[in-house]
Order: structure tokens, then C-alpha cells, then sequence
């Protein structure tokens, strides 16, 4: 029995920043010390606050510490550990106030957090089966199986009142009653771990942190609809995640969680790995389940839907990883808890991957209807550089953005699609003042492009045209027919591609236009980029006045495109300038200007 | 593992030590003094032991066994103190691992204080 247990992030952000070398480090500090006994070391999932990492928590006393070096470790051993002495120069500065250390839960971070998705991520050993046993897992798998009829496992999801986490929303009971309904000889239970939304991360966090809840979630799905086999869609770009998912699947298997006669009730269940190649569309459910089929990725018309015909032509259920992370504790909790929590129509929580113009990038868990003013100003701590917020992009190159004026909006499905964004997956990227919303809904036309699968024209061809204004405007060559004729195409592409990924592909056009529409006209009309972003709209100019002719912004010149002697006030050649802004960065009196 | 049984089996092995990684304003902080001199003194020991029992006993969800550093009465290490919310502090002096025992089922399961141990019952002048 251990005493103590240090924890380290083992999650994709914390990972990179060295938590393995850190983790190592720790082992052999602990083993100097003669504390191995006493002391264990454990590998966990995403904490969510990546921006700090690599995080390293000691249990009993919940000592947060952040940016752990290797060089800190030592000093931690032997005084923390070992004396008992926490070394609070590296600790949360959140968590350290003039009377004490805070506790965790405590800071702005966590305060407002509800964790339900996420409550083993960063708390659990995922490659430890018994860790999640011990936290009451697969309790869920047994209660369903020995106590429970599978319309009861569908109803409690229905009377729960939970939503597709993926982002559309669809209620996860319907789907599943729809696929029970239909008899079939095979039936199949899939899970979408295909993320692939520009700055989301959820899923592979709970994947990594926690995969035994997606397993178990999966196999409650299988018995509810009465299908033995279950396939898990997983982008390659994940290694973390899919090699943690492999050695859970394994310890399941051994456990006899998963295959034949689970727990002697006569139920059989089996999960595989299908690896996605990094196909944006698919994720989108018939295109995934055509890759499974080991077709090229394409989507196919609905109906007849997937709970119809889906997987191999049978009837399939396709959840998302987050959405099956809650499924458990549903069916330990009971329905009422979950739908106790969240809005009149959007039940529980969701995880969001916070990103962008924000000092707290990370992964956080709130109660629907938590305003995005708590989330970017409590949780995450607000904009850096005392910037003023812009507006907020969720659902990624589905969604939209949320501007200024809707801050105080309480986020669930329903107030999301009405201001013409929507959950999404759950990236939530924020942007200040000096983000250009054309610049940004052309990122995302750009990712589509990319990523459009070319099966039908208006998606293909469609966005593309998109595209091309859109370069336009962003390049002062636009007229105010360019723009009514983007938004004509915008209606048509939503109304007659093939899939979610064209249907939805303008809506970030849409949503900036909706609400930055001054911003696109400056563009056209006077030829200005209100931002400062739009490289071919700017030009760098040097206030004679202020210039002390100090020659920096010359020597730092990539393009010696400044010209000036010592002590006489510069200037920059317009043709040669090609607007990096070095020399704004570097001049020390203010003279340089953008405009 | 064919049952439900088994499954339990394995929850309640791994549980208390789970548990441990919790966050709870609730909880008793029983903290032991590991300086140079509560270490010299035996303190060590004094640390182990509580732990263990603490999760033998099945009370992680409530009690926290930590360390601190010098309490400043080095003539009386091993120290332990015993802080529960909203009660006042206890300290039991020159602790040993069986004086440690009786603390956990006397104090921790019991709820009456082992006056014997306390500071407030040397003789300190």
C-alpha cells in the first residue's frame, strides 16, 4: 500500500511537453530516496489545463504542481516527498494565496466544472483496468446486464434527456430505440472517435484518459440494441489514444468484459479498432462506416438511415466517444440525475477544448446553459494581453461564431443553432480584436476545400467558388456583387450537398456575415482590413516624427526593405516591404504604424 | 471473471487507494511531522503505518494522511496532528506505529480524542 500517489499527465499536450522524460526522472528520484515502497507513480489522463503543462498532482494533500521541469524534480522528492515540505515556488500560482494553498476545486478553473465525461481523466491510470474498477466501472455493464431489460436501458437514456456530443444533438435513446426496433440477424454498435475539428480535443482526452468508459458505454449500447460487435473509428494522428485503447480492449478481454457469456448472462460482445487515414469527412456517419466497410470515404445519401441500414447494410448505432463517456454514470446515477443537470433541452454537461486568444488553452467540462462570458472570463481565464474579445467559434468549420454581443448567452444546443453557430464538437476558439472575421471564415473555407470529398458538385465545386471570393475580398479585388453572390451560393450549397460536411461548410461565411458584415464591406468598399490581418490590405508607414533614425528596424529587416541613415528618420519601400511587421515588433519609440 | 462478485472483489481492493485522489472539504487531515527531527525520532514509520491502516480501515473518503514539516517541539517528534473540520487540533506527541493504531481506532473510527498521547497531557512546563 502506497501512501502517497504522484500524478502525471500522460495526455497528448502534457506528453509533448516532456511528461514522460519527467516521469522517468521521478522514478529514479523516488527509487534515490528509498520511498518506492511508499510512494506511487501514476500515468494518468488529461487534467485540462494544458496550457500549464506538464502537470504533476500528489495525492493525499492535492499539490498542484505546473511546468514541471526535470530539474524541479529532485527538489520535489526530497523535500515534498520525502518531508513533507511542498514546494510551493512551483506550484499553481492559482492555488497559492497569502493564507495557504487553495485546493484545486477551488481555483476559477475547476470551480465552475462538473465532470462527468472527464471524472477519470487525470485522476485514473488508463492502462490499469482495476483503477477503473476501483472508481466503480463497469458496475454500469453489470447492473444493465443482470438487472435491467434493454427497453430499460433506453428509456433511462430517454428520460436522461442526452444529446449527441458529436454536435448535432440527436437524442442518443431515439437512435438507439430506432436501431433496436429493427430486427436483424447482425447489428452493430460504432463509436466515432474520427475528431477532426480544427482545435478540438475532447474525444481523444477521454480516449486517452479514460477508454474503459467508451468499452463499457459500448457494450451497455450492444445489449440495449441487441448487437454483439462493436467497432471503434479512430484517427491515426492519434497514437496515444489508439495504443491506450488497444491495451484496454486486451485487459477487457482478459477480464471477460468483453467477449463471450459477459459476466454468465449469455450476453456477447466484441470490440475492434478501425483506423481513420485522416479523412476530415469521416467523420461524418455514413462516409465513417463506408471507410469501416474498407471502401474509399465517401458519404451516401439518407435515408435509409444508418439505424436502418448502416454498417455492412445492417442496423448500426454510431455515438460519439464523449456522448458514450456519460452513458455509465447514467445508468449508475439514474436518469433524473442526469437530466437534474443543464437546460430545459440540453441535459448534463459538455466538454469544451478551449483554444486560441485565451490564457487557459485547455480542456474544460461545464453544465449546459454556463454562459460563454463564465467560460472564456472565469474558467479561462480571459484574454491575454488585456485584449478585447471579439467573438467565439465553436463547431469549427461547421459552426459559427458567437460575437460580443451574445457574451452572456447560456450555451446548449438550441441557443447555440439560433444564433447561428452550433455545439459542434466542442472546439471553442476564442478570438480578440486583432483576429479579422473574413480572414477567419477563410481558414475554414480553405479547410473544407481541402477536406470536401468531391463526391457531390456542390460541395466540391461550390466551396471552392466560395473560396475564390472570399481571396478576393481579403485582397481589396472584391465589389459588393462578389459578396451578394457569396451568400447566394452559401443558401444553395446548405440546401443541396450530400452530407453534413457540405450542408454545414458556409456556415462560418453565414454567421460572420450575420454579424461582422462592416468587416467584409470595409474589405470591399474601402479596400481596409479593419483587424490589421489582411496582408495585401496593409501597408507599414514610419512616423517621421517619432523616428530617432536608431537604424534597428533596418538591421531586423528580412527584406532590407528599409531604408535610412543613423540618426535621420527611416522610411519603408512599399515595394519590397513584405509586411512581417519585424520592424514593428522591434522599434523602440512607437513609430512604426500599420494602416 | 465470470461475476458480478468478482467484479465487486477487485472494486474493493482498489477503491481506498483510488479514493485517495479526491478533493474534499470534508475530510480529516491527519498530518505527521517529517523533518529532520520527526524523521531522526521515528516518524517515518509513524507515517506508513497511519497510511496504511487509514486505507485498510476503509477511510480514505474521509481521512487524508499527509506530511508536514518542523511542528517546532523536535523534543516531542514523532508528532501527529489530527485536524478535523470544524473541531480544534489535536496533537498526539512521541508517536511509535502503535501508539499510531490505537489513534486510528480510537480517534479515527471512534471519535474520542486518546488523551493520553496529547500534548495537552505532558507535562511541559
Amino acid at each position: 500500500m502506497y501512501r502517497s500517489h504522484v500524478l502525471v499527465c500522460g495526455g497528448t499536450g502534457c506528453t509533448s511537453s516532456g511528461s514522460q522524460q519527467i516521469m522517468e526522472t521521478l522514478k529514479v528520484e523516488i527509487e534515490k530516496a528509498g520511498l518506492q515502497d511508499e510512494v506511487s507513480v501514476v500515468q494518468t489522463g488529461c487534467h485540462g489545463l494544458c496550457a500549464l503543462g506538464p502537470i504533476m498532482i500528489v495525492y493525499p494533500d492535492a499539490s498542484f504542481y505546473s511546468m514541471v521541469k526535470v530539474e524541479d524534480i529532485p527538489e520535489i522528492v526530497q523535500e515534498h516527498l520525502l518531508k513533507g515540505r511542498v514546494v510551493t515556488r512551483l506550484l499553481y500560482d492559482e492555488t497559492v494565496t497569502p493564507s495557504g494553498v487553495k485546493a484545486l476545486i477551488d481555483t476559477d478553473f475547476y470551480k465552475k466544472q462538473h465532470r462527468i465525461a472527464l471524472r477519470n481523466c487525470g485522476i485514473i491510470n488508463p492502462e490499469v483496468i482495476d483503477e477503473y474498477i476501483g472508481t466503480g466501472g463497469y458496475e454500469a455493464l453489470g447492473k444493465v446486464l443482470t438487472e435491467m431489460t434493454p427497453d430499460d436501458v433506453i428509456q433511462c437514456l430517454l428520460d436522461s434527456g442526452l444529446r449527441g456530443r458529436g454536435g448535432a444533438g440527436f437524442p442518443t435513446g431515439l437512435k438507439w430505440k430506432f436501431a433496436k426496433q429493427n430486427d436483424a440477424d447482425q447489428k452493430y454498435v460504432c463509436c466515432n472517435a474520427d475528431e477532426g475539428d480544427p482545435g478540438a480535443f475532447m474525444d481523444r482526452s477521454v480516449l486517452e484518459g479514460d477508454p474503459h468508459a467508451v468499452l463499457e458505454a459500448m457494450a451497455i449500447a450492444g445489449y440495449a440494441i441487441g448487437a454483439t460487435q462493436g467497432y471503434i473509428y479512430v484517427r491515426a494522428e492519434y497514437p496515444i489514444a489508439v495504443q491506450r485503447l488497444k491495451i484496454a480492449i486486451d485487459q477487457a478481454r482478459e477480464y471477460g468484459l468483453l467477449g463471450k457469456d459477459i459476466f454468465g448472462t449469455g450476453f456477447d460482445f466484441d470490440i475492434d479498432i478501425r483506423l481513420g487515414a485522416g479523412a476530415f469527412v469521416c467523420g461524418e456517419e455514413t462516409a465513417l462506416m463506408t471507410s469501416i466497410e474498407s471502401n474509399r470515404g465517401e458519404p451516401r445519401p439518407r435515408p435509409p438511415f444508418p439505424a436502418v441500414k448502416g454498417l455492412f447494410g445492417k442496423p448500426t448505432i454510431l455515438n460519439n466517444v464523449e456522448t458514450y463517456a456519460n452513458i455509465p454514470q447514467i445508468i449508475l446515477n439514474g436518469a433524473e440525475w442526469f437530466a437534474s443537470m443543464g437546460t430545459e433541452k440540453s441535459k448534463g454537461t459538455k466538454v469544451f477544448a478551449l483554444g486560441g486568444k485565451i490564457n487557459n488553452t485547455g480542456l474544460v467540462e461545464i453544465p449546459m446553459g454556463t454562459t460563454l462570458r463564465e467560460v472564456i472570463e472565469e474558467i479561462g481565464g480571459g484574454i491575454p494581453g488585456g485584449k478585447k474579445f471579439k467573438a467565439a467559434q465553436t463547431g469549427g468549420p461547421s459552426g459559427g461564431c458567437i460575437p460580443a454581443e451574445h457574451f452572456d448567452i447560456p450555451i446548449d444546443y438550441d441557443n447555440l443553432l439560433s444564433i447561428g453557430s452550433m455545439m459542434g464538437s466542442g472546439g471553442l476558439i476564442v478570438m480578440d480584436e486583432t483576429d479579422c472575421m473574413v480572414d477567419i471564415a477563410k481558414f475554414f473555407l480553405e479547410f473544407t476545400v481541402e477536406e470536401s470529398c468531391g463526391k457531390c458538385t456542390p460541395c466540391r465545386i461550390g466551396t471552392r467558388r466560395m473560396l475564390e471570393i472570399l481571396t478576393k475580398i481579403t485582397k481589396g479585388q472584391a465589389t459588393m456583387e462578389d459578396l451578394d453572390k457569396l451568400e447566394e451560393l452559401c443558401y444553395y450549397i446548405k440546401d443541396n450537398s450530400l452530407c453534413g460536411l457540405g450542408q454545414t461548410a458556409p456556415n462560418p461565411v453565414l454567421s460572420t456575415l450575420r454579424f461582422f458584415r462592416d468587416e467584409y464591406e470595409a474589405h470591399i468598399k474601402e479596400k481596409r482590413c479593419p483587424a490589421g490581418v489582411c496582408k495585401a490590405l496593409l501597408s507599414y508607414h514610419i512616423d517621421p516624427d517619432k523616428c530617432k533614425g536608431c537604424t534597428l528596424c533596418a538591421r531586423n529587416c528580412p527584406n532590407n526593405a528599409i531604408i535610412g541613415s543613423v540618426k535621420n528618420p527611416h522610411i519603408i519601400d512599399a515595394d519590397k516591404c513584405i509586411k512581417c511587421g519585424a520592424c514593428m515588433e522591434k522599434c523602440k519609440f512607437g513609430a512604426i504604424y500599420k494602416q | 471473471m465470470k461475476s458480478l462478485e468478482e467484479l465487486r472483489a477487485i472494486r474493493e481492493r482498489v477503491q481506498n487507494q483510488v479514493s485517495m485522489r479526491a478533493e474534499d472539504h470534508a475530510h480529516t487531515r491527519v498530518v505527521v511531522g517529517m523533518a529532520t527531527c520527526g524523521i531522526a525520532s521515528g516518524a517515518r514509520p509513524v507515517l506508513t503505518a497511519l497510511s496504511n491502516l487509514v486505507q485498510e480501515k476503509k477511510l480514505t473518503n474521509r481521512v487524508a494522511v499527509t506530511q508536514t514539516g518542523c511542528i517546532g517541539l523536535c523534543q516531542y517528534e514523532p508528532i501527529v496532528e489530527v485536524m478535523e473540520p470544524g473541531k480544534p487540533k489535536i496533537t498526539y506527541i512521541k508517536m511509535n506505529p502503535e501508539k499510531a493504531a490505537e489513534v486510528v481506532e480510537r480517534h479515527l473510527i471512534g471519535g474520542h480524542i486518546v488523551e493520553e498521547y496529547t500534548l495537552n497531557s505532558a507535562d511541559i512546563k
